[in-house]
């Protein structure tokens, strides 16, 4: 049985595995077979950040190296292959014995307490502090965003966004982006990579025909993109994967461009590039896009992954189906393309034959007098999941409702259109009689649900409400500005100081 | 003359955390760090999927025959007493017949490594008969099943002053459970000693009782187990009593292989297993006047205990003995239940049912200032402890230091109260969906354990002849800054710079006896324990310097002896007193003094003083769909003489923003079969970064503790839990906003859900 091994960087030096499970976890792997225990599992499932770790990748045609947060307790080994990690240990090397300037900042802003999440903190910061093209000085948003996924149960965070603040001012500290490039040059592969062991495979191919055929000759292999949902199958199901293949390696997979009046987005890329994309051609989802998940979860999962998975409290396809986005599915029969909507048959079941996968995901651009929304209802602001979650787009033409679209998460078995409520509104003036006819309407689309989230109804309550608060954001008549619908923006506006 | 140090207070105050270096380079050891020993094997739980069950059959075989599996251990396999209760022996360590929640511990897999052990836990069938269960306090407290009996502290005549009273107000209220969510989850490992011995290294508060809980599971003596504990990832208090069961089973199992074992909880396990803070329902009736003067009140607390008492006890005289919170209550009775249920054993929880108690008499409070339309602030103040009269707490200890009206004052200054208040009802009349809301809460929190005799410590201080000192003390470090307190505690009365003090860990075989790290008490009684041993080192190191230098003025300062006119370095001091044959170690020990309590009629002096704050918090709602957001808040805490001032407001800030947690965001959600539904950071919220306020003043009340106590300090662990009352009672003003006025109907956690339903009820009320 031949296995590739996989190489990649720990802390700058070149490692080596060849004999662990595909799926262990990178912090296993960290604490158990390196001896590096800095790194801390907290829950085991991505929503703590006591393990988070940075990852190194050379991206796109000029091999550019970019860092990026990751949850080490969520990432397979193997996965990792030809990237460089890095973990709390190194920075101590990286500062010649002496701490980091992130390091020191957390200790004089008295950053830890108990110190079981700090290494996860100081790894965050870290990932901040060397970013290519950040500003000197981050603004409170950009450090809030770079912890929103570390939980500290001890501080109240103030001392930590502190030192945040603090570690741009002590005498800077280089890395040397250049020679860690050069280490990962030395690492990249051409070809696929096939790792074998006993208790399973994984397989990295470089191309959409190759995914095509692994797909079609291991119809029951799990395709792997981000692994911030699988990692938990393996850490709180104990599910055994026998083959795994890693879409994350594919070029066709991570492109993302402009197509006549289409954004098309590749089933690998980030969620964290592509909703950067997607805020860039719609606003309205910027507070969607740093709601959606922690800054680590962003950067490890995909947009492909979360259609694909296709969670009925997925946070995206309530904005995407709202604008009328389509999925592109590949096989080696071919393609076709669906409306998003149509892709969700029921509670986690798929139009999506066996041998076929999520290519890319194309989202119409903006249209002349369209006005969209897309409200998240969650008990935290950061890093949860929603109670309810509504994407809503109608156009004005001469004052009247065309082309309503609306979507809600969190009400049904999936994610879907309201289409009662939609032809409340076809036709008709974006007035408050209609507004209160198309509230109506909702019971006619969704029965949600009770569970620990929210009741059903609530969930009821504030699908409506959402509805009254997209119309008193965009009705022609003096329509309120966000910060005064938005407790959120409120916060971050006016009202703040 | 004596010897003394010229070191002022105030001297080292900005010192960081003891192993902040540590912390941040990620070599701080936590118990799973520590390098395991050849041959370790990890142990797993097999949990009961049922509330309150028969178990009729246990099927093993498939866990038996599991990958990696090397033994599966059941109750009749301990050895002594399967019980890890810390008060009432009801706490079985596995289930034994009959299972009394879903996530009780029936079986023990242990495997060569982690992820075996967890597999195989999954793979036993166990067979049930059903019997019937009691979920919430409320049923249990319908069917009259306590884990203890109900405690009543009546003073006064509280029904006939209610009675009387200008105006009545009554209701119902709850304020709901919160999970501890401590970053490193319950762990123990346990290592056989020769002649049947055990070192056990557990993530607890209180290593004296691991001791003695193992001691009595393997039928030994208390001298042939050693407990170790460097340092904990947070506490809260839920590794008080609660590491037993863990720190039990990883014993047993290493005492029936004769191999070194492992117990980690994954954290859905942890959630399922352990106890969080107890979830309280009131009733409650108060009569008061125009003026929103109480003149009497009643209150019934019914807290919902689980399974077995645990600490339910102390919990619920806590929550007696905090119902007065800051305010004179002269007529009043009050009960309190601790209700059996189906669920997860209640436990320990910063605060340990002072919050609980507190926050009933300030919703009582909001809801008079609402019914008579005054200033909350205003109501509150009047109803305060006055100073030299109406001073009498309900059980019986006078408030003598009472701070509360000039903190109070000072911070309604600070904080702009009364401009900002005036600023936000004119911003409310113009913000149709938005609102706004404010208030100022108070805090008085007694401080010492309810218990009498746990008012202890010990500590012991080895000088070494080059001048280093170590310290060891019965207080265990859970990040609250205790370690680095006794380093500045010792350094300051040695005259030597904290850097030459280390601690070490605590461990039972070096101080014996010693209490749980909680009540907020670690500082003081360990603190004041190595003072102790650091002035009798001193006083012995200054007898010979006088000897040696003919001199009787001595004095210990800055790294150096100075004996009349000559400085000699402490550590050529210490080198010639070794020499000379002086001890250079000592152990030392504190009882707090004046302390008594009277269980039977909750009467007494239990505590050795009060902690006083005061928070002011404004926050905004939204009215469609119930969020909330923390604007700013201003909090202004009474540390006494700060030891450190930097650790102290680190306290503080951590106490609010965990308070607010409990208060506004934290749910805690069983299904219809008892389960646990929120068992995960995915499912229990507990407050993020973004959840910090972006103004967020935070100062000490500086002024010397009263009471003797360490360098006049006052403990600071849980009084600023209470200052998130603010939090939850800005909300309700913001709600009462959004109604035009009346008393909203608001529960806690204030979810966004909870807004929503109280704004909907106050609105229908109002125009229904």
């Amino acid at each position: 049985m031949r296995s590739d091994p996989i190489r990649l960087l720990l802390n700058g030096r070149a490692v080596t595995v060849r004999d662990i499970a595909p799926a262990t976890s990178l912090l296993t792997w960290l604490r158990t077979q390196q001896s590096l225990t800095g790194s801390k599992e907290g829950c085991a499932e991505g929503d703590c950040g006591a393990c988070t770790v940075v990852v190194g990748e050379l991206t796109g045609p000029e091999r550019r190296l970019g860092l990026v947060t990751v949850n080490a307790c969520i990432q397979f080994v193997p996965a990792l292959d030809g990237k460089a990690v890095f973990t709390v240990e190194y920075l101590r090397e990286q500062a010649e014995g002496l701490l980091h300037p992130v390091q020191q900042a957390m200790v004089d802003c008295h950053g830890s307490q108990c110190g079981f999440c700090t290494p996860g903190f100081v790894m965050s910061l870290w990932g901040l502090y060397h970013q290519p093209g950040r500003p000197n000085a981050p603004d409170r948003d950009t450090l809030l965003d770079a912890l929103s996924g570390n939980l500290c149960r001890c501080t109240g965070y103030r001392p930590i966004l502190d030192a945040a603040q603090r570690m741009f001012e002590l005498p800077q500290l280089p890395l040397d982006h250049d020679a860690i490039r050069e280490a990962l040059l030395a690492l990249d592969r051409d070809d696929s990579l096939d790792y074998r062991h006993p208790e399973g495979r994984f397989v990295a191919p470089r191309t959409l025909r190759e995914l095509g055929q692994l797909k079609a000759a291991h119809p029951e292999a799990t395709l792997l993109a981000g692994c911030t949902d699988i990692g938990l199958w393996v850490n709180k199901q104990f599910r055994r994967l026998e083959t795994l293949i890693h879409v994350g390696r594919i070029d066709e997979l991570l492109r993302m461009e402009t197509v006549g009046d289409r954004l098309v987005i590749g089933a690998a890329v980030s969620l964290e590039q592509a909703y950067e994309r997607l805020a860039d051609a719609y606003p309205e989802l910027r507070d969607l896009w740093k709601r959606f998940a922690s800054v680590p979860i962003r950067n490890a999962g995909t947009l492909g992954g979360n259609i694909a998975n296709g969670s009925p409290i997925g946070d995206s396809m309530p904005a995407l189906i709202a604008l009328g986005a389509e999925v592109v599915l590949s096989s080696v029969r071919g393609t076709r393309r669906l409306a998003l909507e149509g892709f969700y048959l029921d509670y986690m079941k798929k139009d999506l034959a066996p041998d076929e996968f999520v290519a890319a995901l194309e989202v119409p651009l903006a249209s002349h007098g369209q006005v969209f929304r897309c409200y998240k209802v969650s008990k935290r602001h950061d890093s949860d999941i929603s109670a309810v979650c509504g994407g809503f787009s109608l156009t004005l033409v001469r004052g009247v409702i065309r082309n309503a679209r609306i979507a809600y998460g969190g009400m049904a078995a999936t994610v879907r259109r309201a289409f009662h409520v939609e032809q409340a509104l076809e036709g008709r003036p974006w007035d408050e009689d209609t507004l209160a006819f198309a509230m109506n309407e909702l019971a006619r689309d969704y029965t949600p649900l009770s569970d620990m989230r929210a009741s059903a109804g609530y969930r009821s309550r504030v699908a409506a409400n959402l509805l009254r608060r997209f119309h008193l954001e965009t009705r022609p008549e003096a329509p309120l500005s966000e910060a005064r619908t938005s407790v959120f923006a409120a916060a971050n506006g006016a009202l703040a100081g | 003359m004596n010897a003394s140090n010229d070191l002022k207070p105030g001297v080292d105050t900005a010192l960081p955390h003891e192993s902040a270096a540590l912390h941040v380079s990620g070599e701080a050891t936590y118990v799973d760090d520590i390098p395991e020993l050849a041959g370790t094997l990890h142990a797993a739980l097999g949990l009961s999927s049922q509330a309150h069950a028969r178990i009729d059959v246990i099927d093993l075989e498939a866990v038996r025959s599991a990958e990696g599996v090397v033994a599966v251990l059941l109750a009749e396999d301990i050895p002594g007493r399967n019980d890890c209760g810390p008060i009432i022996h009801d706490d079985p360590i596995l289930a034994s017949g009959e299972v009394f929640y879903v996530g009780q511990p029936v079986f023990v897999v242990i495997a060569r490594s982690h992820d075996q052990a967890r597999r195989a836990a999954r793979k036993a069938t166990i067979r049930y008969t059903p019997l019937p269960a009691l979920l919430t306090a409320a049923e249990a407290r319908s069917a009259g099943v306590f884990v203890l009996p109900p405690m009543r502290l009546t003073v006064g005549s509280p029904a006939q002053r209610i009675a009387h009273a200008p105006h009545r107000l009554s209701g119902a209220w709850s304020v709901g459970g919160q999970e501890h969510f401590y970053l490193e989850g319950q762990i123990a490992y346990a290592a056989p000693l020769e002649g049947g011995g055990i070192r056990l290294w557990s993530s607890t508060q209180h290593p004296s009782e691991m001791q003695l809980v193992v001691s009595h599971a393997l039928g030994i003596e208390a001298n042939r187990i050693v407990v170790e504990m460097r340092r904990m990832g947070g506490g809260f208090g839920g590794k008080e009593s609660q590491s037993a069961l863990i720190s039990c089973v990883a014993a047993v199992a290493a005492a029936r292989l004769g191999k070194p074992v492992k117990l980690r909880l994954d954290r859905d396990d942890d959630f399922m297993i352990t106890g969080k803070r107890h979830d309280f329902d009131y009733l409650y009736e108060v009569g008061f006047d125009d003026e929103g003067r109480i003149h009497g009140a009643r209150v019934e607390m019914t807290a919902r205990a689980g399974f077995s008492a645990d600490l339910s006890g102390p919990v619920a005289t806590r929550a007696v003995c905090h119902f007065d919170n800051a305010y004179y209550l002269g007529d009043v009775d009050i009960q309190a239940f601790c209700a059996r249920t189906h669920t997860q054993s209640n436990t320990a929880f910063r605060g340990f049912g002072g919050p609980q108690g507190a926050i009933a008499i300030e919703y009582i409070l909001d809801s008079v200032a609402r019914r008579l339309g005054l200033d909350p602030l205003e109501v509150r103040r009047r109803n305060f402890y006055g100073v030299g009269e109406r001073n009498r707490t309900p059980y019986g200890q006078l408030v003598e230091d009472n701070l509360i009206h000039d903190l109070v004052a000072r911070l309604e200054r600070t904080s702009d109260y009364a401009a900002r208040r005036a600023e936000i009802a004119r911003w409310n009349g113009e913000s149709p969906v938005l609102k706004r809301g404010i208030a100022l809460t108070p805090v008085k929190f007694g401080i010492s354990f309810n218990l009498t005799h746990l008012n202890q410590a010990g500590a012991l201080v080895h000088v070494y002849t080059d001048g280093s000192v170590l310290v060891n003390h019965g207080g265990t470090e859970m990040g609250q800054g205790l370690h680095t307190k006794v380093c500045q505690v010792v350094a300051r009365t040695l005259g030597v710079s904290p850097s030459r003090v280390r601690i070490s860990a605590t461990d039972t075989s070096k101080v014996a006896n010693t209490s749980a790290t909680a009540a907020s008490t670690g500082a003081d009684l360990n603190g004041k324990a190595a003072e102790a041993a650091a002035l009798r080192i001193r006083e012995r190191l200054a007898d010979f310097a006088r000897r040696r230098y003919g001199n009787t003025d001595v004095r210990f300062a800055e790294d150096r002896v100075m004996i009349g006119g000559t400085a000699v370095d402490f550590a050529a001091l210490v080198a010639e007193a070794y020499t000379d044959r002086v001890q250079l170690w000592s152990e030392g020990f504190y009882a707090t003094p004046g302390l008594h309590w009277d269980r039977d009629t909750l009467s007494g002096r239990p505590f050795h003083y009060f902690a006083y704050g005061a928070a002011v918090s404004e926050v905004v709602i939204d009215t469609l769909t119930g969020e909330s957001r923390l604007l700013r808040a201003d909090l202004l805490h009474d540390a006494g003489t700060s030891i450190n001032p930097s650790i102290d407001i680190g306290q503080i800030e951590g106490g609010f923003i965990q308070g607010m947690g409990w208060l506004t965001m934290e749910e805690l959600h069983w299904n219809a079969d008892g389960r646990l539904t929120t068992h995960a950071p995915s499912t229990y919220k507990i407050p993020a970064v973004s959840d910090c306020p972006a103004t967020f003043h935070v100062r000490l009340y500086d002024a010397p503790n009263g009471a003797d106590t360490i360098f006049r300090s006052k403990a600071v662990g849980e009084p600023p839990l209470l200052l998130a009352f603010s939090v939850f009672f800005a909300i309700r003003d913001a709600i009462a906003a959004a109604a035009g006025g009346g008393l909203p109907p608001l529960r806690a956690p204030a979810t966004p859900e909870a807004v929503l339903d109280a704004l909907e009820a106050l609105r229908q009320e109002r125009t229904g």
